[in-house]
């Protein structure tokens, strides 16, 4: 191997006869303390539930069943579709789309206006928009819920320009949470669409405008479609933590706007305590994540060819 | 170069930029604010003090308080240094294994904390310590936080372990340094910066973790966040928003230290190319 032409031409393997002992650490504690576990909340979705948590050893499709039918108080009555917790999930996937909507309008013309700084500059824009990422959640969640409650600073500056003439209520309701979403995971949409618009050669822009394209156009026809790998990035990292939060809808949301998170959180922590059941929505959320990230791959790999 | 700036530019989207940043500190920095408020009440203003932050420290609830942030950083302080040592193995070995049958299979092994919702990892993560018979408790927490970090450790230790050219390694390989003195003396001088980020990376992570950590504290023990969230699910009080910020500022300082320390590195690596 020549030296000098560059790491990413030729395969380094210096290691490779080490390799095993090398990958063997991470390969035993994310096998044995995560997979395993994941396989076995797999099994648990298919097992009797117990009174106060636990689970009988015993198969059964109750948890699943329990999710989508509805078999009377007694379970003696013809089955009928059960919109409880469908409704759950439809609303979760709703609210993460929405999320995800209102990043990107946010979100790109960030982006795209940070990757079109002078170099130097850029970074400094980009630290800024990742710092955010870095506090904790439940700060950023709680620092959003002083700010829009009833009685908090945003209402009482509305309030005081004369604005509004009583406090806006948005605690509490499917906004407040849309926008918990949108706050916490915005940095997420910024950084992947950035990487794209960065790599985008701006010689188009040129040819398309000598052809007399209007820059309306030009953002349409020539630049959205050359960055879209980094928009399905920036939308699937705020779609997929969006969908199963817990946090912002239990913070921001009241009874109304119970998400995937808040309903597998009240299966182990909460009142309901039914780990078989929990473990079912769990499998179910797991299985939408998966969906969403093969339709990702499947679409990079259509971009690459 | 006039008219490329201009094709490049376009109306309204500085402004969206400053209503993006406005957005993103808005909120902590009006926490930052009302910290300081000398009122009992949180709506309205008492003037400037500092009682909240000394409330943390000698307040009713400061020995809750000491508790968690004790379990906090040194909880921390293990998962991260665990992953970190975890991570750059598993760096080495992919980036500098040769090509190997299974490749793809153990970087989506290694990503997995991260494509599984955390929610998901929560829950698995409790039914299989309560199967097995783990004590929840200090060291269950410990493990799971080890197992989320080990890809934020990873990903920027294997970006950077990219970025350098393997001739440095072939040149001490073929001075006959074996492939421990070729880690020690060569790789790990130019590599540090990257394992340094992977190291307050994870760091952070595991300090600001609150949904697994929440699931699988066990009974009577507690970590800054889920101190914080068991406060504030009874109504924000000013001394949640102090230590609040004191969290997010501690975070911050973390993040711009690691973002130097990336710098550093890169210039380095740029001189000595």
């Amino acid at each position: 191997m020549a030296a000098g032409t560059g790491s990413g031409s030729t395969v380094s393997a210096i290691f490779s006869p080490v390799r095993f002992w090398l990958l063997l650490p991470s390969w035993v504690v994310i096998g044995f303390f995560l997979l395993v576990p994941v396989l076995l909340m797999l099994t648990y979705s298919f097992l009797t539930k117990e009174f106060r948590g636990g689970v009988i050893w015993e198969f059964s499709l109750a948890s699943y069943d329990q999710f989508l039918f509805d078999r009377g108080l007694f379970g003696d009555e013809a089955p009928v579709i059960k919109w409880t917790y469908i409704n759950i999930f439809i609303r979760s996937i709703l609210q993460a789309f929405g999320a995800t909507i209102f990043c990107l309008l946010i979100g790109f013309p960030t982006a795209y206006f940070i990757a079109t700084r002078p170099i130097q500059s850029r970074t400094i824009w980009l630290f800024l928009i990742t710092v955010p990422y870095w506090v904790n959640l439940l700060i950023r969640t709680v620092s959003m819920k002083f700010l829009i409650r009833d009685s908090g600073p945003l209402n009482e500056l509305l309030l005081y320009i004369g604005l509004i003439d009583a406090p806006l209520h948005v605690i509490n309701t499917n906004f407040a949470v849309q926008l918990g979403l949108f706050y916490s995971y915005l940095p997420f949409m910024v950084l992947p669409i950035y990487a794209s618009v960065e790599r985008y050669n701006f010689t188009f822009s040129e040819v398309a405008s000598d052809l007399y394209a209007s820059k309306v156009t030009i953002l349409w026809e020539v630049i959205l479609p050359v960055v879209k790998p980094g928009i399905i990035a920036g939308s699937i990292l705020v779609f997929v933590p969006s969908l199963g939060a817990f946090l912002a809808p239990d913070l921001l949301g009241g009874a109304k706007t119970f998400m995937i998170g808040s309903l597998i959180e009240d299966q182990f922590k909460g009142n309901a305590g039914n780990w078989p059941f929990g473990a079912a929505a769990s499998m179910i959320l797991l299985s939408l994540v998966l969906v969403v990230l093969m339709f990702y791959v499947r679409a990079q790999n259509k971009d690459q060819t | 170069m006039d008219r490329t700036f201009d094709i490049k530019h376009y109306r309204g989207f500085f402004s969206i930029t400053c209503l993006c940043l406005v957005i993103l500190y808005g909120p902590l920095i009006i926490v930052m604010i009302y910290s300081f408020n000398d009122s009992v009440s949180i709506t309205n203003w008492g003037g400037i003090s500092l009682r909240w932050y000394v409330e943390i420290f000698t307040g009713l609830e400061s020995a809750k308080f000491k508790a968690a942030a004790w379990n906090s950083f040194s909880i921390a302080i293990m998962a991260a240094i665990v992953s970190t040592v975890i991570a750059t193995a598993a760096a080495i070995g992919m980036i500098r294994g040769g090509n190997f049958k299974g490749k793809f299979a153990s970087f989506a092994l290694i990503s997995l904390p991260i494509m599984v919702p955390e929610i998901v990892t929560a829950v698995a993560t409790l039914i299989f310590f309560s199967t097995i018979g783990f004590k929840l408790g200090t060291l269950s927490i410990l493990v799971a936080h080890t197992v989320f970090c080990i890809p934020f450790a990873y990903l920027p230790i294997s970006a950077r372990l990219q970025g350098i050219d393997a001739s440095y390694e072939e040149a001490a390989q073929d001075l006959f340094a074996n492939r421990w003195k070729t880690f020690r003396y060569v790789l790990m001088p130019i590599m540090w910066p990257g394992i340094v980020a992977g190291f307050l990376l994870a760091f952070i992570i595991s300090l600001d973790d609150f949904i697994i950590t929440n699931f699988i504290k066990g009974a009577g023990i507690e970590t800054l966040p889920t101190a914080i969230f068991g406060s504030v699910k009874q109504g924000i009080k000013p001394n949640i928003m102090a230590l609040s910020t004191l969290l997010l500022l501690f975070s911050i300082a973390l993040v711009t230290l690691s973002y130097f320390i990336g710098k550093r590195g890169e210039a380095n690596q740029n001189t000595q190319q």
